[in-house]
C-alpha cells in the first residue's frame, strides 16, 4: 500500500483519502489542510494528538503508538492519594481525592491508600481512616512540618519504589505541581496535569485522565499505557469529598528512613500568610470578583462585604489588578488563578476570554455589568445590566437576611 | 553570572475563536506568541543580567518557526538564543520536553540559574519547569514572586502560595519557576529589535545534544492522547431586569440554596 509518508509516526492513506475535510476540521492545531484533494498534514505543528484519527471515517490515518514492547506491569496495584498537609491541618483537596479514588479503586478491585507527609501527624491517620482509606503511609518527622521540594520528593520516591501503586493523585496545588512533577521524573511515569474527570478503563486497567487545554476550549483524555504509576494532579473543587465514616479502620504503615533522606537544598526561612481575606481563592465555594467596572479601588469594599457576608473569596479581573486596585494574588484568570466554585459572581467585569479561561468551569456564574454587550453576559447563568455599584451592597443586604447575619 | 531562560511558543490565547457551526478552535490568523509567563522570566533574567554582569541564553524546543520567539527574546535583551527542533521530537509531553531541555541545557554547559514561566498558556501544566531541575538534579523553587537577595552562591526568594508566600533560599545552581508578580517586562529596544533581525540562532537536532533516542518524543512519552474534543459552550441565561431592589430580592432568592449551603 502506498502512503504518504511525513514522519515515522503518522501516515495518510492516500488510496483511502476521499479528501472529505473531516480531519481538517477535527485538528485543534490546524496543521492539516487539503493538497490535491488529499489530506497533508504540517509536521511542524503537528502534535500527533491523535484527533484526526478518530475523526477519520474511512480508516485513512494512522497514528504510529511504537510504546515498544508491552511491559508487565502486574506488579502495581492500589490507588493512591498524596494528602497535602499545611501546619498539620490536612487540606481539603486531600478529602475530594480520597472520595474520587475510592470509586476508582473500587472499579480496580484494589485498596484505596493515603500517604501522609509531616511533622507531628498525631490524629491524622484516624482522620484519614475515616475518609475512607484502606492503607495510610505516613512519614512523621520533623524536617518534614514544612512543605519543601528535596525530602518530599525523595521520600515519595522511595514510597513509590517500595510499594508500586498503580495509580497516584495528587492536588493540582502549589505543593502538589511542584512536587509530583519531579516525582513522575524520577520513577519514569507518565502524568496528567489539572484533571478535571477520571475514569477506569476496567478491561485494560487504564485510568483515563480528562483535562482542559487552550484555556478550557478543548479537552483531552489522556492515558498512560506502559508506565506505572499513573499519575494525576486534580484541581480543587471538582470532584466530591469522600463522606466521614468513624468506623472505618484504616491498616497504619508508619516509615521511617535514614537521616539523609530528610536533607534538603533549600532552606524555608519565613512562612507569609496574606491574611487580608479569610478564604482563599483556590479553595472557595463562593467566590465575589470586581473589575474596572466598579469605577476605583475603593469600591472594592462593596465586594468585600459581599464575599464577607458570603463566607465567600474575593477575585478580581486582570486589569483591576493592572491597575493596583488589589493584590496580584486575587487575579483570576489566564495569568492568574483558575477556580471553579459553585457560585461566581463578577461585578464589573467585563469578561475578556483572558478572565473567562479561568472562571468559565464555575457551577453558577452571576454577572452584574453596565453594558449588554458584555462579553460575561455569553456565559452567565444570571445577568443583570445594571450598576454594580447599586446593585451589590443591595445583594449583600439580601443575603445578610436570609442568612440571618 | 550565567543565567539560561527556557521558554515555549504558543498561540495567542486572546485570539483563539469557537468556530459556532462546528464547535472547534478556528486556527487561521492566530498569532504566535512569547507564553505569557516567560515573558517575565526573560524579563527577570535581563535585570539579573544587568544588576550582577554576565549573559542570558535563552532556550526553547519547537518547530523551525519557534525562532521568531527566540528573536524576540534577543530584542528584549537576552545574549545568545538556542532552538532545539527535530522531527523526532514530535508528540513529547512534559516528560520527554523536559528531558530534551535538560539534555540542551547540558550541552549549553555551566549556569547559575535556570528561569522559567511558572506554566505554558496553551498546555497549562506547569510540570515542565519542575521537570528540567529533576533531570538535572537541582533545587528548583516554583511560583517565585520576587528574587529578595542574590549572589554567586546563593538566592533568597519568595514562593507564592495559596495563602500568602514563603520566603525559600536555595543555593545556585538552582530552577526558578515565576510569576506574573515578579516584575513589569520592558518593551524591545530599537538597538535589541536590529541585533535579534540580524541573529540566526543555531538549531541543534537530537544527535546534537547526544539525547537518547528512546526517551524522545512520542516514544520518550510516557502519557498518550487519545481523545480530544469540544466542551459544549456555555451557554448564556437569564437577563434578569427590574428596579435595584426587586433584582437584588429575585437574584438573592434563585441562589438561595447555595448561598446557605456554603455561605
Amino acid at each position: 500500500m502506498w502512503r504518504y509518508n511525513m514522519a515515522d509516526s503518522i501516515a495518510i492513506f492516500l488510496d483511502k483519502c476521499t479528501g472529505c475535510t473531516l480531519c481538517v476540521k477535527a485538528c485543534p492545531f490546524g496543521a492539516i489542510r487539503m493538497a490535491n484533494k488529499k489530506a497533508v498534514i504540517d509536521m511542524a505543528v503537528c502534535t500527533l494528538c491523535g484527533a484526526c484519527v478518530e475523526a477519520c471515517k474511512f480508516g485513512a490515518i494512522e497514528l504510529k503508538s511504537s510504546s515498544g514492547p508491552k511491559k508487565d506491569l502486574s506488579k502495581y496495584r492500589d490507588v493512591w492519594v498524596f494528602c497535602e498537609q499545611k501546619k498539620g491541618v490536612v487540606q481539603s483537596i486531600s478529602f475530594e481525592l480520597l472520595g474520587e479514588g475510592k470509586k476508582l479503586a473500587a472499579k480496580l478491585g484494589v485498596k484505596l491508600c493515603a500517604v501522609i507527609l509531616g511533622g507531628g501527624l498525631e490524629g491524622k491517620a484516624e482522620e484519614l481512616s475515616a475518609r475512607g482509606a484502606d492503607k495510610i503511609y505516613m512519614v512523621d518527622h520533623p524536617a518534614l512540618k514544612s512543605y519543601q521540594d528535596d525530602p518530599y520528593t525523595e521520600i515519595l520516591v522511595r514510597l513509590v519504589e517500595e510499594y508500586s501503586p498503580e495509580i497516584l493523585l495528587c492536588g493540582a496545588t502549589t505543593i502538589g505541581r511542584s512536587l509530583i512533577s519531579r516525582v513522575a521524573v524520577k520513577t519514569n511515569a507518565g502524568l496528567t496535569a489539572d484533571c478535571t474527570g477520571l475514569d477506569i478503563d476496567e478491561k485494560e486497567r487504564l485510568l483515563l485522565q480528562t483535562r482542559p487545554a487552550f484555556g478550557g476550549n478543548i479537552m483531552a483524555t489522556i492515558i498512560t499505557p506502559n508506565h506505572r504509576p499513573q499519575m494525576a494532579t486534580v484541581r480543587h473543587k471538582v470532584m466530591k469529598e469522600a463522606a466521614v465514616d468513624g468506623s472505618n479502620r484504616a491498616e497504619l504503615i508508619k516509615k521511617t528512613y535514614p537521616g539523609e533522606v530528610f536533607n534538603s537544598r533549600t532552606r524555608l526561612l519565613d512562612v507569609v500568610e496574606e491574611i487580608e481575606d479569610t478564604v482563599n481563592l483556590a479553595e472557595a465555594d463562593i467566590v465575589v470578583s470586581g473589575g474596572r467596572g466598579l469605577g476605583g479601588p475603593e469600591n472594592f469594599a462593596v465586594i468585600k462585604e459581599l464575599a464577607k457576608t458570603l463566607n465567600a473569596a474575593v477575585g478580581a479581573s486582570r486589569s483591576a489588578v493592572d491597575s493596583d486596585w488589589i493584590p496580584y494574588s486575587h487575579q483570576v484568570g489566564q495569568t492568574g488563578k483558575t477556580v471553579c466554585p459553585k457560585l461566581y459572581i463578577a461585578c464589573g467585569i467585563s469578561g475578556q476570554i483572558q478572565h473567562l479561561i479561568g472562571m468559565q468551569s464555575s457551577d453558577i456564574i452571576v454577572a452584574i455589568n453596565k453594558d449588554p454587550d458584555a462579553p460575561i453576559f455569553k456565559i452567565a447563568t444570571y445577568g443583570i445590566v445594571g450598576d454594580a455599584m447599586e446593585i451589590v451592597p443591595a445583594l449583600t443586604k439580601e443575603f445578610k437576611r436570609i442568612l440571618k447575619k | 553570572m550565567h543565567i539560561i531562560v527556557c521558554i515555549k511558543q504558543v498561540p495567542n490565547t486572546t485570539d483563539v475563536k469557537i468556530d459556532p457551526a462546528t464547535n472547534t478552535l478556528i486556527r487561521d490568523g492566530v498569532e504566535s506568541v512569547i507564553n505569557p509567563f516567560d515573558a517575565y522570566a526573560i524579563e527577570e533574567a535581563v535585570r539579573l543580567k544587568e544588576r550582577l554582569g554576565g549573559k542570558v541564553t535563552v532556550l526553547t524546543m519547537g518547530p523551525p518557526q519557534a525562532e521568531n520567539a527566540l528573536k524576540e527574546a534577543l530584542s528584549l535583551g537576552c545574549d545568545d538564543a538556542v532552538l532545539v527542533s527535530d522531527r523526532k521530537f514530535a508528540g513529547s509531553d512534559t516528560w520527554a520536553t523536559s528531558y530534551t531541555l535538560s539534555m540542551a541545557v547540558k550541552k549549553i554547559g555551566a549556569f547559575d540559574i535556570i528561569l522559567c514561566g511558572k506554566q505554558a498558556s496553551d498546555g497549562d501544566t506547569a510540570q515542565v519547569g519542575p521537570g528540567i531541575s529533576a533531570h538535572l538534579n537541582i533545587p528548583q523553587v516554583t511560583y517565585v514572586k520576587e528574587i529578595k537577595e542574590i549572589s554567586a552562591e546563593k538566592a533568597t526568594v519568595a514562593r507564592m502560595t495559596e495563602e500568602g508566600h514563603d520566603i525559600v533560599e536555595t543555593p545556585l545552581p538552582c530552577l526558578l519557576t515565576v510569576v506574573k508578580e515578579i516584575n513589569t517586562p520592558r518593551l524591545p529596544s530599537l538597538k535589541g529589535k536590529m541585533r535579534a533581525k540580524a541573529a540566526k540562532p543555531p538549531v541543534w537536532t537530537a544527535e546534537d545534544i547526544a539525547a537518547d533516542p528512546a526517551a524522545l518524543g512520542l516514544e520518550g512519552s510516557p502519557t498518550r492522547v487519545v481523545k480530544i474534543f469540544t466542551p459544549a459552550p456555555r451557554k448564556g441565561g437569564e437577563i434578569l431586569s427590574g428596579d435595584t431592589a426587586d433584582l437584588a430580592k429575585e437574584l438573592a432568592e434563585l441562589l438561595k440554596d447555595v448561598a446557605i449551603q456554603h455561605g
